[in-house]
């Protein structure tokens, strides 16, 4: 579904990411872990068409997402064709993100209407639906401002789903967000993993909930894949000492393991 | 007693005389060029800051270069060239043409200010939602900009209103030419020119308790 092939990324002399390989595979819960600077959002950032790779080349769906490979060189698709292959792709970032001059329905709506040409009252109706799966059916008309934090990723959950992606990036969601809040939050995530067959990325500092959705965990370090596992067999038996070290630095366990919840 | 009219001698007879031509005048001249200024000046001003940041960068600097020479001269300057490079078109014409320009280089400074005050959070919220630029622009950064920048629009407009008088120097009879046309025809300055003082006060001053209304009504807190 996704496949990262020699990405490189530099922001100036600065080089994140270098030489990438890694593949998703449809259906698949990705989560990446690492330390900060470790390049994990930029990759989120890379398949948004946020950033753009500084060399390589990033497949979705089979198809080449910025640039392809065109008689040996590097050339830069279309956008008509980067946007076709964007609307496979939905986002949810740290910050929400939600627009605060439309009310919440109006933000859910927004997209599916002037993007995938529904009527109102289709993507209205629909809507309505992700409203009462996030739990806040009742907050239709109410502004983003007028909503706690966790109320506004929820609606920002919604959003993402309404355009009905096939790969769901979650970057950082539940960063911004307090403490006591934050399970409400992972708890509709897993219910959309356990509903639904949506590719996701997920970049977390919550490694319960890494453990908990992810099929697949890749553990980052200076832009490089230094260690790929299952979560049960990465949490509880990592093999790189450079996982080791970050695992005991987040869990704060002299094993760096986390039990059975 | 008919002496030497001189010093403050306030006589209400003059200013029951000369009010109706001043609030003629204020509403068919004063009035109508600072609307229609305030609208050009008002949609010219947001072409402006658009072109700055959209078109190729030879025709945005253009812009700005152009903008920059009207900002840095006189108003004055600006009408008496105009009206005398279009002598074709009337002077009432050219006032709104002039004012709506000169005011839009510095509106267009304004909605800059507001574009740029977009997170980038919320662009990259559009391209996460594969929104068009056009839908981008007016659905979420032009509504959100203009909330901030509506205040110091409304003060350029009111801006735009104490400069009317400047019109006087291509000859259009706006509130204070009528009023000295009056003193010139009677001897009598000082009721004409009070009168114009007070209406100018009082156009104004409603008006920014308005935009200070609409400011506190446009905060993200419904």
């Amino acid at each position: 579904m996704i496949e990262f092939r020699d990405v490189e990324k530099a922001f100036g002399d600065n080089v994140v990411l270098h030489d990438l390989n890694f593949s998703v595979q449809q259906g698949d819960r990705v989560t990446l872990i690492g330390p900060s600077g470790s390049g994990k959002t930029t990759i989120l950032r890379l398949v948004m068409t946020l950033e753009e790779a500084t060399d390589g080349y990033i497949f979705v769906g089979g198809e080449p997402l910025t640039h392809e490979e065109r008689g040996g060189k590097r050339v830069e698709r279309s956008k008509k064709d980067q946007k076709r292959i964007r609307q496979r792709i939905g986002m949810v970032f740290q910050q929400f993100n939600l627009f605060p001059n439309m009310t919440v329905l109006e933000n859910i709506i927004e997209a599916p209407v002037h993007v995938l040409g529904q009527s109102k009252a289709e993507a209205g109706e629909k809507a309505r639906l992700l409203l009462d799966k996030v739990g806040l059916s009742d907050k239709a008309d109410a502004h983003p401002t007028s909503l706690s934090g966790g109320q506004q990723q929820r609606v920002a959950i919604a959003r993402a789903l309404a355009m009905d992606p096939e790969i769901l990036l979650l970057d950082e969601v539940t960063s911004a967000l307090d403490p006591e809040i934050v399970g409400d939050v992972l708890a509709i995530l897993r219910n959309i993993a356990d509903t639904t067959d949506i590719t996701m990325l997920i970049v977390t500092h919550e490694m319960q909930f890494a453990r908990d959705v992810s099929n697949r965990v890749l553990m980052f370090d200076g832009g490089k894949i230094v260690e790929e596992a299952a979560p049960d067999v990465m949490f509880s038996s990592p093999k790189h000492q450079r996982t080791k070290d970050f695992l005991h630095a987040v869990l704060g366990d002299a094993d760096g393991t986390i039990g059975t919840h | 007693m008919m002496g030497i009219p001189a010093g403050l001698d306030w006589d209400w007879s003059t200013a029951a005389d000369v009010l109706p031509t001043l609030l003629t005048q204020f509403l068919k001249v004063t009035l109508l060029v600072t609307a229609l200024g305030t609208v050009i000046a008002a949609i010219l001003g947001l072409v402006i800051a658009m072109a700055m940041r959209l078109a190729p960068r030879p025709i945005a600097a253009a812009v700005k270069w152009i903008a920059n020479i009207i900002r840095m001269t006189p108003i004055i300057i600006q009408l008496l060239f105009a009206y005398y490079a279009f002598l074709s078109l009337d002077a009432i014409t050219v006032g709104v043409i002039v004012f709506g320009i000169h005011y839009s280089t510095y509106m267009s400074e304004v909605y800059r200010a507001g574009i740029d005050a977009v997170p980038r959070g919320q662009w990259e919220a559009t391209t996460a939602l594969s929104m068009s630029m056009r839908r981008t622009w007016m659905a979420v950064i032009i509504p959100q900009a203009l909330r901030a920048t509506i205040p110091a629009l409304g003060n350029y407009a009111i801006s735009m209103f104490k400069d009317t008088p400047f019109l006087l120097v291509i000859g259009v009879v706006e509130l204070v030419n009528a009023g000295l046309i009056y003193g010139g025809n009677t001897y009598r300055y000082i009721e004409p020119l009070t009168l114009v003082g007070i209406i100018f006060l009082l156009a104004s001053y409603p008006t920014s308790l308005l935009i200070g209304r609409l400011e506190k009504r446009l905060a993200y807190n419904t």
